[in-house]
């Protein structure tokens, strides 16, 4: 199937950076374009996955620098169930149990700050760039 | 009058914070006259003063649901803490738990836990836990527990001549912070409060303890100060939290703080371990740091006691 027009007006920005286009995108857009961006999570991706890991009551890496389009993958390695949610809540994991992941796609440059609300004080930051 | 006048001395020479803390193994009785604490001994030596004493239970952080290493039968020891309850010889008048009831709020895990404390044929009176309101709107919880509750599930009752307050403390927490309260609820403990005598024994209830233990691991309850200084006028205020699955004391003037054992896993001593998370000890002593907790009084004698009593050991 020919990728049609609208897959590259959403894919050539983001493709600028990256140098090709992955196959499982043009796939994705051709059939549902943004939606189907929306909703891939983790199984299709622009960049190469961020991973931060929750071990010890602790996000690590606490602050991780990834570039528009990338998306962060949060594992919770630990016995307890943790969330990850955004300071402003634009978006929040249910509760992950342990081996449970969650997956956020960062569409925009700024700083994002994010924290457990089962236990606040647990704290992370990703700079996009 | 002389009896006030004995409390206000007696208050002044301790403004300074007294601990005690234990963390496994044998429970300590505490008794509190006029708002004094005075450790009577360990549990085993332990006898109810006076079988007319009105008591009551507090059981905490249940875990319905957890099936790691450091327990894989949650279930199992809450029914020993059920077990330990009903071979009480004298029954205890209402059960409180203090949260953590499940531990991933799934109706299934609210079930078991209720087929097994009602086994104890007690009413039970709750404060949910963070992990029992994993849930957006808290409504696994509320509709089970909250009936006649305010808010997220906060409320007042009078039993056996005191006033009893459970306050929820693990709702709407901020990034950074530790437990909270909430300007709603703090509002609504004032107006329970303002009618009340300063005689009357004040019992409050909450999961996450309301006095700083470890702002590190997020043991305490950011705005917490206000609502004990609310509770400044009045003669003894005892409050009983759970969250940290271990025994601690603290007294403050007329206010003794306790945290509970859990019915499920250990957690480790502040700072002793890389995390708060579940403890694994030796199957053998597992039983030791799990455990429920009385609490006797006789009504109008301002005495208190609180007995921690292990599972086993």
């Amino acid at each position: 199937m020919p990728p049609p027009e609208t897959m590259r007006a959403v894919a050539l920005p983001k493709k600028t950076e990256r140098g090709s286009t992955n196959m499982t995108f043009v796939v994705n857009c051709a059939r549902g374009a943004l939606i189907a961006i929306a909703l891939m999570g983790a199984s299709a991706v622009m960049a190469a996955d961020m991973p931060v890991s929750i071990d010890n009551f602790v996000f690590t890496p606490a602050e991780a620098q990834v570039s528009v389009g990338t998306t962060v993958v949060w594992t919770n390695n630990d016995d307890i169930p943790h969330t990850v949610v955004d300071a402003d809540h634009k978006y929040k994991s249910s509760a992950l149990d342990t081996g449970d992941k969650f997956s956020h796609t960062f569409t925009e440059p700024g700083t994002f700050e994010y924290f457990c609300s089962l236990h606040p004080h647990m704290t992370g930051k990703i700079i996009v760039k | 009058m002389t009896h006030d006048a004995h409390d206000h001395e007696e208050g002044a020479t301790r403004r300074k914070v007294l601990e005690c803390m234990t963390w496994a193994g044998t429970g300590i009785l505490w008794t509190l006259a006029g708002g004094i604490p005075r450790s009577t001994g360990l549990i085993g030596e332990a006898k109810a003063e006076d079988s007319k004493a009105f008591s009551f239970l507090q059981l905490s952080d249940s875990h319905i649901g957890f099936d790691k290493p450091a327990n894989p039968n949650a279930n199992g020891t809450l029914m020993e803490a059920i077990g330990k309850v009903n071979a009480l010889p004298a029954k205890p008048s209402f059960m409180i738990h203090t949260g953590d009831i499940s531990h991933l709020s799934k109706p299934a895990e609210f079930d078991t836990a209720d087929q097994i404390i009602g086994q104890s044929r007690l009413d039970v009176h709750y404060v949910p836990g963070e992990h029992d309101v994993l849930d957006d709107d808290r409504k696994i919880y509320l509709d089970r527990y909250g009936k006649g509750a305010k808010g997220a599930g906060w409320y007042s009752f009078d039993a056996g001549g005191a006033h009893f307050v459970g306050l929820v403390n693990v709702v709407d927490l901020k990034g950074g912070g530790m437990g909270n309260l909430g300007a709603d609820q703090l509002a609504w403990l004032q107006a329970d409060l303002a009618s009340r005598t300063a005689s009357t024994p004040i019992i409050v209830f909450a999961h996450i303890p309301l006095w700083t233990i470890y702002p590190e691991w997020g043991w305490g309850t950011q705005d917490s100060e206000q609502a004990l200084g609310m509770l400044k006028k009045f003669g003894s205020v005892t409050v009983l939290n759970g969250h940290i699955h271990q025994v601690m004391q603290k007294v403050e003037g007329n206010v003794a703080f306790h945290t509970a054992r859990s019915t499920a896993f250990p957690q480790p001593a502040p700072g002793s371990a890389p995390s708060p998370g579940p403890m694994k000890v030796e199957d053998s002593k597992l039983r030791t740091v799990l455990g429920i907790r009385q609490v006797n009084f006789m009504p109008g004698a301002e005495r208190l006691a609180v007995i921690d009593t292990p599972l086993a050991g």
